[in-house]
């Protein structure tokens, strides 16, 4: 670990007026990673991009690039190339005159063949060969969405900053330029740091993600870190779905806890902060880790309401007397029983240390507040 | 096929009504641009080609000559032609911060009560506000404060420098506020893409702010420029009357001389002249920024 991180956040807040929105941050993005900033909006997710880029000058704290700090640099004069939100390609150019637009910023002055030389291997490289004169408004999302990529990475930035990239395309090129992203990541071989909302992106594209809430890092770790050992119950209900069911913490034994339910029903969970007898503790069971059978075995009992057959795999919502409504993956293999039908009594089952156990007490805070920035903004 | 016939037919009745309503709502308009912009053309056009009758106004005729005389008024074509597009241009300079300062400077708050201090101003009428100039440049406005500190027989009334203030003075909002809309329009996502981009903030204006305010700008200028092809008020009052414009020419011409169909040659003309002026401007505009189509006002 001896690498100088590309980015690097240094008890970095910033404030707008009386908001905070980013509060203390300390964060390291490792060398030639593919790293999402995930959390809802308002997490301060986007701001963190933008100071990265320049845009906005944290109140406290630092920000460096490859270390060195980047107090009063201009985004100008930042080794960083930014893929905006809805692209914001110049209307007045054509796509190559576009993509050769930071070339001939530089200076010293770049000849206009090699311009022309780079700014067509850049079209090569997104796959826009033989677009380069074409007007913006003549290009589809998914064309425009290449074109902000490739006059981004023409200028070989140190890191490529991505804000919400792929917001604003179907579902099917969204999948499609996912991939893209990650092979032109490891092709290029810099950093890439992508702002999203959108869990499943997060955590199929990236290396690293950075789970945010509140304006603070909650957790960053490799995608499968996240989804299995969620640092609170944020993460866990944020990253993947998930079942919460809230009881009392029983009784202690080392890294596990005996849960009380409001059924009464006291299952084993693995803790994932300190936790002391008689707490409000919430449980965060995935859906795949649920087991279902024929009544008889299992820790609880209830009634399928729904069932969603997704053809590998089939969802269900099943009822719990006096917990609520839990639901469950189960695997569908070819020729293993038939399914379970909306009202037949089914015993749920899950493995030791599939259940996690968080305090309830401080990310409801955090998350109330999410709650109301979203009604005031609605 | 009785139901696709009966479609069709409900379909041209739906159209009709649409149609109907559509001439109806445009009817007020039409009506009053025709009796007072397009018959008044037609016999203007008419008086063009006309003679002087002996007693003044306009005798029937089928003759170039009025046109063919029209260097005899080249001296006010020139002033006007240099006039018009060096008023505009003043105007442009001191417009174009203001508009600026306004769409992407000044506060939310503050932004309308501004453009409106800008626009309060027309309210009164340009007859009056030029003469308000002409105390303020006179010997007892400013030349006279000046006296007072020693700085003596500065003499600004009766100049082309005070022609210009007038002009600028009057034209302005006409000038603002399209350059206002453009830069209002612009998305500031394309300014921190240009930073972002390695440009400086110098590049970042004149390559992508100025480029794309430039609908605007063409709009305020051809306007303005427009306006002051008929314009004899401001040099009148402020310039002393003695550089003489199209404007003048058709006033004398018209209501002095009574040579109507000389006077009506030279406004065909300066239609026409505007007329190049505007299809100019909307190229120039529509190339520049891209845009697939420009509005001109």
């Amino acid at each position: 670990m001896t690498a100088v991180p590309d980015i690097e956040f240094r008890a970095v807040t910033k404030r707008y007026g009386a908001v905070t929105a980013v509060s203390g941050i300390d964060l390291a993005i490792p060398p030639s990673a593919f790293v999402a900033l995930l959390g809802p909006s308002g997490c301060g997710k986007t701001t963190c991009l933008r100071m990265i880029g320049g845009f906005e000058q944290p109140s406290e704290g630092q920000v460096l690039i490859r270390g060195r700090d980047m107090a009063g640099t201009p985004p100008y004069r930042r080794p960083v190339n930014m893929v905006f939100q809805q692209y914001a390609l110049f209307p007045h150019l054509d796509v190559e005159e576009n993509i050769s637009y930071g070339l001939r910023q530089a200076r010293p002055r770049l000849s206009s063949r090699e311009i022309s030389l780079k700014a067509g291997e850049a079209l090569a490289m997104v796959q826009l060969a033989g677009y380069g004169r074409r007007k913006i408004h003549e290009l589809s999302g998914g064309q425009q969405q290449r074109v902000a990529l490739a006059r981004a990475l023409v200028n070989k930035p140190a890191v490529l900053l991505l804000d919400e990239p792929l917001a604003a395309l179907d579902k099917k090129l969204r999948t499609d330029m996912q991939i893209e992203l990650q092979n032109l990541q490891r092709e290029i071989g810099i950093t890439f740091v992508l702002v999203t909302h959108d869990q499943e992106e997060a955590l199929s594209m990236s290396d690293f993600v950075c789970v945010m809430n509140g304006g603070r890092v909650v957790q960053l770790g490799q995608p499968s870190e996240v989804y299995d050992e969620p640092a609170d119950l944020f993460v866990a209900d944020f990253v993947g779905k998930t079942n919460l069911l809230s009881g009392k913490v029983a009784g202690l034994s080392g890294e596990l806890v005996d849960v009380a339910l409001a059924d009464g029903t006291v299952i084993s969970a693995r803790k994932r902060a300190p936790l002391s007898r008689g707490e409000a503790v919430s449980i965060s069971l995935r859906p795949e880790s649920l087991s279902l059978s024929v009544p008889g075995g299992g820790s609880l009992k209830g009634i399928v309401r729904n069932r969603i057959f997704l053809g590998s795999t089939a969802e269900y919502a099943i009822e719990v007397q006096g917990i609520g409504s839990l639901l469950a993956r189960a695997d569908h293999g070819i020729g293993r029983g038939s399914l379970f039908k909306p009202g037949e009594p089914v015993a749920i089952g899950f493995a030791a240390g599939a259940p996690l156990a968080f305090p309830q007490t401080k990310n409801n805070g955090t998350n109330q507040r999410e709650d109301q920035h979203v009604e005031i903004l609605s | 096929m009785p139901a696709g016939a009966e479609t069709a037919f409900s379909m041209r009745g739906s159209l009709f009504r649409k149609n109907l309503l559509t001439a109806l709502l445009l009817a007020p308009a039409a009506l009053w641009l025709v009796v007072f912009l397009v018959l008044p053309f037609v016999a203007i056009a008419i008086f063009s080609v006309g003679e002087r009758a002996p007693e003044g106004g306009y005798q029937a005729a089928l003759t170039f000559a009025q046109y063919a005389n029209l260097p005899a008024r080249a001296t006010a074509f020139w002033n006007t032609m240099v006039l018009a597009p060096v008023g505009a241009f003043a105007c442009l300079i001191v417009a174009y911060p203001v508009a600026y300062y306004l769409a992407l400077r000044a506060p939310q708050r503050w932004r309308l009560i501004l453009l409106a201090l800008i626009v309060i101003p027309f309210w009164t009428s340009l007859l009056m506000r030029t003469y308000a100039w002409m105390y303020i440049l006179g010997g007892r406005g400013i030349p006279a404060l000046l006296a007072y500190v020693g700085i003596e027989d500065l003499r600004l009334i009766n100049t082309p420098g005070a022609v210009l203030l007038g002009i600028v003075y009057g034209y302005l909002p006409l000038m603002i506020l399209p350059i206002y809309v453009s830069l209002e329009r612009l998305d500031r996502r394309l300014l921190e893409a240009s930073a972002d981009l390695g440009a400086t903030p110098l590049s970042t204006f004149i390559g992508v702010t100025l480029r794309l305010s430039l609908p605007g700008v063409m709009t305020g200028f051809s306007l303005v420029m427009i306006l002051l092809l008929g314009e004899y008020l401001i040099p009148t009052l402020l310039g002393g009357g003695k550089v003489f414009f199209i404007g003048n020419a058709l006033v004398d011409l018209f209501l002095q001389s009574r040579n109507w169909p000389f006077g009506s040659a030279i406004a065909i003309t300066l239609v026409l002249v505007s007329v190049v002026v505007l299809i100019v401007a909307n190229r120039i505009s529509t190339r520049l920024s891209g845009a697939r189509r420009v509005d001109l006002i």
